[in-house]
Formats: C-alpha cells, sequence, structure tokens
C-alpha cells in the first residue's frame, strides 16, 4: 500500500470540497481499500464520508429513498423495502457476503470496480489501470467477460448487482458537487468503455452520490432477481437477470428487464421488454421475447456460452417474477 | 480397563482453536523482527537481465533488497525426503538468472513493517529476457517417469495382465473416453508462513509444515549446516491438503533473509503467491477403454493417465495404480506418463493420485453399465475380486461389498430410477451417482516417547502434526488406552523437530504410524514400570512378583486379576531416583507383510444432484460415504474428516481449478473470489458411515488410515449424478454450468 493523507469529513460541504481537490470518498472501503493494498489504486488523499448524515432509507408512497451510505445489509432488511421493492434485498442478499454486506454502503457499491483479473495484476496489460498499455483479456483469458458494449480496450463486464435491479427499475441518482446539484437516472452513471475504458461513470470531479431514488412503479411488487453462478454464494454472477412484470388478466401491462454479467455496465434489455408488452404472462412469450436479448452480443473466445445462458436466464427470471403472488 | 479407543471425544484443542489462543506459525513473533516479502517473475520462462534496487534500498523502512545478486551462495547439499519427487533437483532460489516458471521468486525485500515491505517489492524493478513458455498439458511431450526408467525400477510406468488391448477387441460391450482433470491448489485457510531467528549457526523457524523432522533435514543440507542447528517448531495447522509436506522455497527464503539482515525475519505468503511455489494438483489426462461380456463381467481394463510436472523435477502420484486391484478381470493394462511444462512442481494435493485416476475408473463403470443396461452397483458387485489380481496376493481386509450395503440402504439408492432425467423434484432435474473409493494403508517408521510424571499425568512427544484430523486427540487416547488411564491424564504434544521422529503428516499415515509407535512407548513404559515395581518400587506391595504376572489397570499396577496392592503410577515414579519414568516405541512394518498382503481401504460414495433445467446451475444436495477403514479411534473425528474430505471431491467435480494464462503461464484466478471452492450453501447434508471391520495385519492398532480416502471417488458420484440427471457425460472436471448449456 502506497502512503496517504486521510481526512474525515464532518460535512457535505468539507467532503465534496476535499474531493474536488482530489481527494477519494472512502465509505465502507470494500472495494478501495482492497485496491489500494494491491496498489491497483494509489489515491495521494482519502475522504472518509461515513460520518455524513447519509445513512438512510425512507419510504413513501412514491419511492423509496435509500441514502449513499446505508449499508447493503441494513437496506436487505429493511421491512419498507421488502414490502414495496422486495427486488433489491433480493439483490443485495445475491451479492457479496455477510461480512462485506454489513460495511459496504449502497454508492460504493455502484461504483466498485471490475473484477477482470488482469486488472488486479500490476504487471499485466490493461487499459483501465493504465490507459494504452493494452487490454490482456481480449487475447487472453476472458470466460468472465462482456459480450455486450465492450469495445477493442477493455472488454470487462460492471460487476454489481444492485446496479442491475435498480436499472430495471427505473431508478435515479441525487448527486452533490462543486458545482451544485443535479439527478441522473442510474443507468446514465455508467459509460461504455469505447476508447476510455479508465473514465467508468458520469459523476463530474467532487461529485458526491446523496441518495437513491427506487419508484414504486406498478411493477415493482411482481420482481425477481435471479443470478447464475457456478457456486451458490460469494460469486460474481456468470449472468444474472432483473425482471419486473405488470400483468393485468393475464396480459403483460408493463415489463422491466437488465441483465448483469454481460455487459460493460448494467444492461437494460428494452428489446425484450418491447417484445413482452401485450403478450400473455407465460413461458411462451418469455422464451420468444428473450431470444431476441442476443441480437447484438459478441462473444469472445472463452465467453460464448454466456450468449447461450443470457436468453435461459432471462426466460427464468420472468417466470420467477410471474410466479409472485 | 479404559477404553479411550472408539470413543467420540471432542478435539482436545478445539476451546484453544476457536478462541484464538492456538498459535500458528506467522504468530510466534520474535523481538526485533523484519518483515520479508517474496518478488515473483512476471515472465514464465526466461532470464533475469537487471535487477535495480537502489531506488528501494532508499525507501522508508527497508532493511535490505536481496536477489541473487548479493544473496549467499547456499550449499543445497543432497537431500531427498520421502516426500519429495524421486527425480530432479529442487528449484535452487536466489542462486541464479533463470526463470522457470511464472512466480519463481526473484528477490526478497525486508523491511522494518509489512506495509512497508510490500510497498517496496511492488516497486522493485526487474527486467526480463524472456521466451515462451509451455504451460499446456495437452500440448506437452509425455515422458516416461525417470525412476521407471531405471534398470530394476521400484515404480513401474507400465503394468500389464492378460493382453488388454486384445481382449477389448473381442469385448461384446465397450466403453472408452478420455478424462481431463484441471490442476487444483489446495488453499487452505492458513497461508504458508516461516519466522526464521538465527543464534550463530543455529537456526530456530516456526514454520507451518506437516513434516517438521524433513524441514529441519532439508533445511540443513540447503544452508550446509547439522540438522541438529536447524529446530523446526509447528504446533498448530490451519489446514494444508499436504501443501505443507514438503519444504517449498520460502522457508529458505525466510532463513536466508535473516541470516543476511542478522535479525529474525518473517515470511507470509500471500494467497496469489500460495499459487506459484508451494504445489498444486497436477493437471491430467486420462484414457481409460473397458471391454466386458454380455453378463457384466470385464474382460479387458486399460488406463493410460499423464499428469503434469515441472521441468526441474518429476513428481510422481498413483494415478492409475488402483485399477490393476479394484475389479476382477483377466486383462489389464496401465500406463503412466509425466509431461514436462514450464511450470512449478506439482505435489500430493489430499486423496493424490488415486482421486484423479479413480475419477476416470469410476465414470468409465458408471458409462458401462448404462451400455450393459445394469445397476452401477450390481456391475460393480459382480467384478468384485477375491484377491488383490494385479499382486496375486490377498487384501489384509476388504469390505467393498458390505460399504454397497450400508451405503445403498442410508443413502435410499433404491429410489433411483435409471433412466437419464427421469428424477424430478420441481422444475429441477434429480440425479443419483456412485463410485469406489480406495486409498492404500500407508505406514512409514515412527517413534514416539512417554514420560510419567510424579503427579501421575503423562506427556506424549512426537514430531508429528494435526492440520485438522485432531491428532493432538486421537493420539492422547491411544495412549490413554494403552496406559489404562484417563484421557485428560494425558499431555501429546507435537510438532517439534527435537520430539522423536515420525513420517509425514498425510497418506493417511500418521494414526497408523505414529499411533502404533506410542502404543509401543506405552507398553514399553509399563514394562520398565513392572520391573521397578517387582523390585520393589512404589509401596513395595508388589516386590518380588515377576513383571509379567502385573497388569495395569485404572492407573495402577495389579497382580493379574487381584484388586488389591496396587501401585500407582506416582508411587513408582519417586522410586528409585528415576523421575520422569520414560518409555519409548519405535514402530515399523515388517517387509514380509507388505509382500504378502495388498493393503488399502475401501469405500462407496454416493451423491445426489439436482440441475435447474434451465440455467444449469449444479447443486449436490446430499452426498454419502460408506467406508471401511479398520479401526475408528475416533468416530466424531473420523466423520468430520470424512465430511472435509467429501467437501473437497464436491469441490473437484463442480469448482476447483487453477487457470492458466498460456501466453505467460501465469494463474489468472489466484484469489479467494477466483478459484472457487465450496462455501456454506454449497455443502449438502453430507453423512459418513463406517462398517465394521477388523484389520489385524496392517499395524498392531488394526487401524487402516482415513482422510485420504475420504475425498476419493466423491467427483465420480458427483459426475455420474450429473449424467444420470442431464444425460450429458461431461468428461472434465470441474463440471460447471457451461459445460451443460
Ligand atoms: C470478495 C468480494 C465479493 C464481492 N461480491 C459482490 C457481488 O457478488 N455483488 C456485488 O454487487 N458486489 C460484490 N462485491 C462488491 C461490494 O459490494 C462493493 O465492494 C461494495 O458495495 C462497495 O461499497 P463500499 O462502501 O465498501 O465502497 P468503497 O470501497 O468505500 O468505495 C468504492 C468506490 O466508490 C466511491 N464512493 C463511495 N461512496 C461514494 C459516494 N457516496 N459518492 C461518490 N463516490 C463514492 C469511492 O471513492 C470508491 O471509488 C464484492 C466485493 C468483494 C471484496
Ligand atoms: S478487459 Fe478492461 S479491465 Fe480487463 S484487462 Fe482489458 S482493459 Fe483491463
Amino acid at each position: 500500500m502506497r502512503p496517504f493523507e486521510f481526512q474525515r469529513a464532518a460535512s457535505e460541504s468539507e467532503a465534496i470540497a476535499a474531493a474536488a481537490a482530489g481527494a477519494r470518498y472512502l465509505a465502507g472501503g470494500t472495494t478501495l481499500v482492497d485496491l489500494m493494498r494491491e496498489e491497483v489504486e494509489t489515491p495521494e488523499k482519502i475522504v472518509d464520508i461515513n460520518r455524513l448524515p447519509l445513512n438512510y432509507i425512507r419510504a413513501t408512497d412514491e419511492a423509496i429513498v435509500i441514502g449513499a451510505l446505508a449499508r447493503m445489509s441494513e437496506v436487505a432488511a429493511n421491512q419498507d423495502v421488502r414490502r414495496l421493492q422486495p427486488l433489491i434485498p433480493e439483490t443485495l442478499t445475491e451479492g457479496a457476503s455477510p461480512q462485506l454486506r454489513n460495511v459496504a454502503s449502497i454508492g460504493g457499491n455502484l461504483l466498485q470496480r471490475v473484477r477482470c483479473p488482469y486488472f488486479r495484476m500490476l504487471d499485466a496489460a490493461c487499459n483501465k489501470r493504465v490507459p494504452g498499455s493494452g487490454c490482456s483479456a481480449i487475447d487472453g483469458l476472458n470466460a468472465g467477460h462482456a459480450i455486450l458494449g465492450s469495445s477493442e480496450h477493455c472488454v470487462a463486464t460492471h460487476p454489481s448487482d444492485l446496479a442491475v435491479s435498480l436499472v430495471a427499475l427505473g431508478a435515479t441518482l441525487s448527486l452533490k458537487g462543486p458545482r451544485g446539484e443535479r439527478t441522473i437516472p442510474v443507468e446514465e452513471l455508467f459509460r461504455l468503455p469505447e476508447s476510455t475504458p479508465h473514465l467508468e461513470h458520469t459523476l463530474e470531479p467532487g461529485e458526491l452520490i446523496v441518495e437513491v431514488h427506487v419508484p414504486n412503479g406498478p411493477y415493482a411488487r411482481k420482481a425477481r432477481y435471479l443470478k447464475v453462478r457456478d457456486r451458490s454464494s460469494y460469486e460474481f454472477a456468470l449472468v444474472s437477470a432483473a425482471a419486473a412484470l405488470h400483468v393485468e388478466n393475464g396480459i403483460i401491462k408493463e415489463v422491466r428487464i437488465a441483465a448483469g454479467g454481460v455487459g460493460t455496465r448494467p444492461w437494460r434489455m428494452n428489446a425484450v421488454e418491447q417484445a413482452l408488452v401485450g403478450k400473455p404472462a407465460a413461458r411462451a412469450s418469455y422464451e420468444i421475447a428473450a431470444a431476441v436479448s442476443t441480437e447484438e452480443t459478441r462473444p469472445l473466445s472463452h465467453n460464448g456460452f454466456k450468449v447461450k445462458l443470457l436468453p435461459a436466464t432471462i426466460v427464468r427470471a420472468l417466470e420467477m417474477a410471474g410466479d409472485v403472488a | 480397563m479404559t477404553t479411550a479407543i472408539g470413543k467420540s471425544l471432542s478435539r482436545i484443542d478445539g476451546r484453544l482453536k476457536v478462541t484464538g489462543q492456538a498459535t500458528y506459525a506467522a504468530e510466534f513473533n520474535q523481538e526485533g523482527q523484519a518483515h520479508a516479502v517474496i518478488v515473483g517473475s512476471t515472465v514464465g520462462l526466461g532470464r533475469i537481465e537487471a535487477i535495480d534496487s537502489a531506488a528501494v534500498e532508499k525507501m522508508p523502512g527497508v532493511v535490505a533488497v536481496i536477489s541473487h545478486l548479493n544473496a549467499q551462495r547456499l550449499a543445497y547439499n543432497e537431500h531427498r525426503g520421502p516426500i519429495d519427487p524421486p527425480a530432479g533437483e529442487r528449484l535452487h532460489v536466489l542462486q541464479g538468472t533463470e526463470i522457470r516458471f511464472f512466480g519463481e521468486p526473484v528477490a526478497i525485500v525486508v523491511a522494518e513493517t509489512l506495509d512497508q515491505a510490500e510497498h517496496a517489492a511492488n516497486a522493485l524493478k526487474v527486467t526480463y529476457s524472456a521466451r515462451q513458455p509451455q504451460v499446456d498439458a495437452h500440448a506437452g511431450e509425455r515422458v516416461i517417469p525417470a525412476v521407471a526408467r531405471r534398470p530394476g525400477a521400484r515404480a513401474e510406468a507400465d503394468v500389464a495382465r492378460g493382453d488388454a488391448d486384445k481382449a477389448l477387441e473381442t469385448a461384446a460391450v465397450k466403453v472408452e473416453a478420455e478424462y481431463v482433470i484441471a490442476r487444483e491448489n489446495h488453499n487452505p485457510m492458513e497461508p504458508h508462513a516461516t519466522i526464521a531467528a538465527w543464534n550463530g549457526d543455529r537456526l530456530t523457524l516456526w514454520s507451518k509444515s506437516q513434516f517438521v523432522a524433513n524441514e529441519q533435514a532439508e533445511i540443513a543440507a540447503i544452508f550446509g549446516i547439522p540438522p541438529e542447528n536447524v529446530q523446526v517448531n509447528c504446533p498448530f495447522i490451519g489446514g494444508a491438503f499436504g501443501t505443507s509436506l514438503r519444504t517449498w522455497p520460502h522457508v529458505t527464503l525466510a532463513a536466508l533473509a535473516a541470516r543476511h539482515v542478522n535479525r529474525p525475519v518473517k515470511l507470509v505468503l500471500t494467497r496469489k503467491q500460495m499459487f506459484f511455489a508451494t504445489g498444486h494438483r497436477p493437471y491430467t489426462l486420462q484414457r481409460i477403454a473397458l471391454g466386458a461380456q454380455p453378463d457384466g463381467k470385464l474382460i479387458s481394463i486399460a488406463h493410460e493417465g499423464a499428469g503434469e510436472t515441472s521441468r526441474y523435477e518429476e513428481f510422481m502420484e498413483a494415478l492409475t495404480s488402483v485399477t490393476s486391484f479394484m475389479y476382477s478381470c483377466p486383462n489389464v493394462r496401465t500406463s503412466y506418463r509425466l509431461i514436462p511444462l514450464d511450470a512449478s512442481t506439482p505435489t500430493y494435493m489430499r486423496g493424490p493420485g488415486e482421486a484423479s485416476g479413480i475419477h476416470a475408473l469410476e465414470c468409465a463403470v458408471d458409462e458401462l453399465a448404462y451400455k450393459l443396461q445394469m445397476d452401477p452397483i450390481d456391475l460393480r458387485r459382480i467384478n468384485e475380486p477375491q484377491i488383490d489380481e494385479g499382486r496375486q496376493v490377498p487384501f489384509s481386509s476388504r469390505s467393498m461389498l458390505k460399504c454397497y450395503d450400508l451405503g445403498a440402504e442410508r443413502f435410499g439408492w433404491s429410489r433411483r430410477t435409471p433412466e437419464p432425467g427421469s428424477m424430478r423434484d420441481g422444475r429441477l432435474l434429480i440425479g443419483y451417482g456412485m463410485a469406489n473409493a480406495s486409498y492404500p494403508c500407508l505406514f512409514a517408521p515412527a517413534n514416539a516417547r512417554v514420560r510419567l510424571l510424579p503427579d501421575g499425568t503423562v506427556e506424549v512427544e512426537a514430531a508429528a502434526s494435526d492440520m485438522g484430523p485432531g491428532t493432538y486427540t486421537s493420539m492422547s487416547q491411544v495412549a490413554a488406552e494403552y496406559l489404562g488411564i484417563p484421557v485428560e491424564r494425558i499431555r501429546f504434544s507435537l510438532g517439534r523437530s527435537d520430539f522423536p521422529a515420525t513420517p509425514p503428516h498425510g497418506g493417511s499415515m500418521t494414526m497408523a504410524s505414529v499411533g502404533s509407535a506410542i502404543r509401543a512407548a506405552c507398553l514399553d513404559l509399563q514394562a520398565k514400570a513392572a520391573v521397578l515395581a517387582a523390585k520393589g518400587g512404589g509401596n513395595a506391595g508388589l516386590a518380588g512378583q515377576s513383571p509379567e504376572a502385573l497388569e495395569w489397570r485404572d492407573g495402577m499396577l495389579f497382580v493379574k486379576g487381584r484388586s488389591d496392592r496396587g501401585v500407582t503410577y506416582a508411587d513408582l515414579v519417586s522410586y528409585g531416583g528415576e523421575s520422569p519414568l520414560v518409555g519409548e516405541g519405535t514402530a515399523a512394518r515388517d517387509a514380509e507383510t507388505g509382500q504378502k498382503y495388498s493393503m488399502h481401504s475401501f469405500g462407496a460414495v454416493f451423491a445426489e444432484v439436482a440441475i435447474d433445467p434451465d440455467v444449469k446451475t449444479i447443486k449436490v444436495r446430499r452426498a454419502l460415504g460408506a467406508y471401511g477403514v479398520g479401526r475408528v479411534v475416533n468416530p466424531k473425528l473420523a466423520t468430520s474428516q470424512c465430511i472435509g474430505g467429501m467437501i473437497g471431491g464436491i469441490g473437484m467435480a463442480i469448482m476447483e481449478r487453477t487457470v492458466l494464462d498460456r501466453r505467460n503461464g501465469r494463474p489468472i484466478n489466484a484469489h479467494m473470489a477466483d478459484y472457487l471452492v465450496p462455501v456454506n450453501l454449497d455443502t449438502p447434508h453430507i453423512e459418513a458411515h463406517f462398517v465394521d471391520e477388523e484389520d489385524t495385519i496392517v499395524n498392531p492398532l488394526g487401524v487402516k488410515g482415513l482422510g485420504e480416502i475420504a475425498l476419493v471417488g466423491m467427483s465420480a458420484a458427483v459426475s455420474n449424478a450429473i449424467h444420470h440427471a442431464t444425460g450429458r457425460r461431461v468428461h472434465e472436471l470441474p463440471i460447471m454450468i457451461e459445460n451443460l448449456l
């Protein structure tokens, strides 16, 4: 680990000022400190935001509002969230491990960094870690990598489970920065790698995630998260899908689907959604619609299986959502 | 008479462990100790061109940067322990510029704190000239092991009886398949760790080791000092599975660094470094061909196996040996080859050789059962041998049939409908599978010392280890049994190289060998005590008796069959100034027994899997093993051994693999988040059962050994269950979702 300066912010403005001057926010530290120990991340200054009053969960008729410092385990256990937005607790408990979830924050979760093994190996070429150095994964081992949204510069998937469900649910983020406050859809937080994979998100320098708003859409209670992986816990998704259904008289009125483990960012499946609206909520419709999900996929040498697994995961997630009473 | 053997005692050291009071190698911090971090090669083959240490030496806290440029020239005297490969020469560290594999140590950075050492190690600039390493076992040349090429070789590469190939041609029913098993790393919880401290030319090591006696001898040979000058201590091991049998380069590096900086040095490997040079289960390639008559009788077995090794050593394991005696069959041919790669040397990993070899054999037998439309257990019963047909000698004991009965009954095998895909639980596809397991009853000379103290307690010492099976507890039970006193009065110590020497803590031979030595030491002590009593020791009540007329009961010596005039241990110790009273014991197996009998443990293992028909997730829902392992010293510990072993087998079946980047030989998943082992949720309901088995031939205790066998067979049982659930035969391990899509 490199020596660094440490500061504890007592207020949002203090934190934002420090970050605008180059400090990195520290929440639970499960991504940041881990990578600092491996010297993949080498910030010179850290500003600890854990004293800021951003650890809250509020429920209104329209939305669930989650402060950026709420812990994954707290959100997963919250009764209002469980009742109004069951997709979120299900997604959170499928991620990481209980120990990690006890310290990992919601804001940090969205900004966690990729799990591409080469990203963590200081001696391997990686455009994300050292821009312009090349990508070791494209001609190397890439079974875990993306089949959607990749570029010739980076093919790493976005690892967050929560982000997938928030994208499906149409959640938004409140941000505060040196130039004031703004709100963006969660989907717009993430950038495609294109030719600048080291730039992962659209936050401006010093901008702080304050809270997440999750609208209580009519589909919110008929929503499930399916995470497919080779062991039952403590593993990132090979492929995952969040599916939320609003069904009336057996006909799909509205549907939200996003997939994880396949894209360089959480991937909203708009075409699949369109193919489902107005169709019976039944496996046959799901299968026809899910087939659309692979249209733009571009597999690499080792991850071709994801092209088969993606539609299967979507079908099953929809079935599970359809079964929710 | 106390009967301590056979009791389900809880671990004597359990409380120490769960309360954090058990002290592991890395926790023996020494005054003034510095921290060392290894810098590993970032090329997989080539040589070091330059090391620029000047800048790093000036970094905060850095005490020394040690590389081939300034390292002490080490003696590396000849020494080949029983766990070292039979051919080749061990890796010499920091002695030259050649790089043989990715991650090979090229330097050590020593600093005041661990953080400083890590930071400095990351900053060290090493330039290499690199060549393309060959790490692909499929493309590698297959060679006959050197020890088998030697005239009069003990180990044979090719073994045959009858003519397997010709018989196969005429067989009515045939199965042929190739099996690939991934490289695995042991990944115990506790990382490798060594603290080294010199005092003049005497060296003390607190070092994670399953074989302290060998570590002492090996380090002495490497440094060219007398073994008496090296003391190795290792009271506890946080899991090892074979990775701490050999003395790997980091131990040498810790000692070398400590000498270089002239103060104690602590060196702990990172998880990533545990994938470089501390051994691994070799990647194996196997081909099996079976031929049978329409009634199921086997008439031909051909088994060709090959495993990776390094270019500098030939690691060998028993990949094909079980095939010659598992079934009755007139025509059997096995061959074993090595595939040298630009990689570090593999080593024994739980159930070594047998686990991989039996996997292939038992999957093929299951396939044959399907071709014959027979129940897999019935097929095995038909081919049950009366003797070891490979060596033409009887088994000391073999309870295979009893294991089928017990296992099938407890598992509910009769509920199985043979048609693949025919069993369901809701949407899930259910599969049942089973396989045979076997592991040899190994034995090696061992020694032990028993010391009777004036307070009537007994100290027992042996240079053994306890990597988890419960050696502390089970050895105390053996001593209690043979001394006839309560277990609470026994204090068993292990893990010191100055204790009586024992074999490696591996190969399931600790209880057989060390246990027998302890038994002998106890008997020796009793004989000495009886002589003392006969001379008038103790309360003089037994003076004048012949020692043979005396017997021990409840910690007292009596005239046989009488209960008066007893003499206690405590009475005796104070007599004649000989205090404490010491018994010494040695155990060895006579060569003739080994020649006359085939000695192995056997078992039948069962697994139930549930597979999601859409997304193909594989879940092992139940696992069960029925074993014939001779006498069970502590059923509770034995069961827990078996549960652990079966979980290891499940990992081997559906999760574990170390993946190498072909471009440079780098293990890319050297991380606990990426190298999958089963977590609690993957750990199903597991049962272990032991059939009654008395074996008076293997050793005086009648124990056949257990621990290794518990992993063996499970990967085949799971694979066979996956086939039963899905109709798919996957011939590669691990079997993962992508294989079933
Ligand atoms: C072994 C392991 C397994 C895991 N498995 C999973 C998994 O299966 N699924 C999954 O989804 N996740 C998984 N995770 C990731 C884990 O969920 C994240 O590490 C965690 O959520 C990050 O939160 P944190 O509070 O610890 O973030 P930190 O590490 O503190 O911060 C992460 C990043 O976010 C920035 N940041 C933090 N808070 C804010 C804020 N309010 N505004 C702006 N920037 C901010 C930090 O500067 C930093 O760059 C795993 C992690 C580990 C180590
Ligand atoms: S995929 Fe992205 S993160 Fe991985 S090596 Fe390539 S550039 Fe780096």
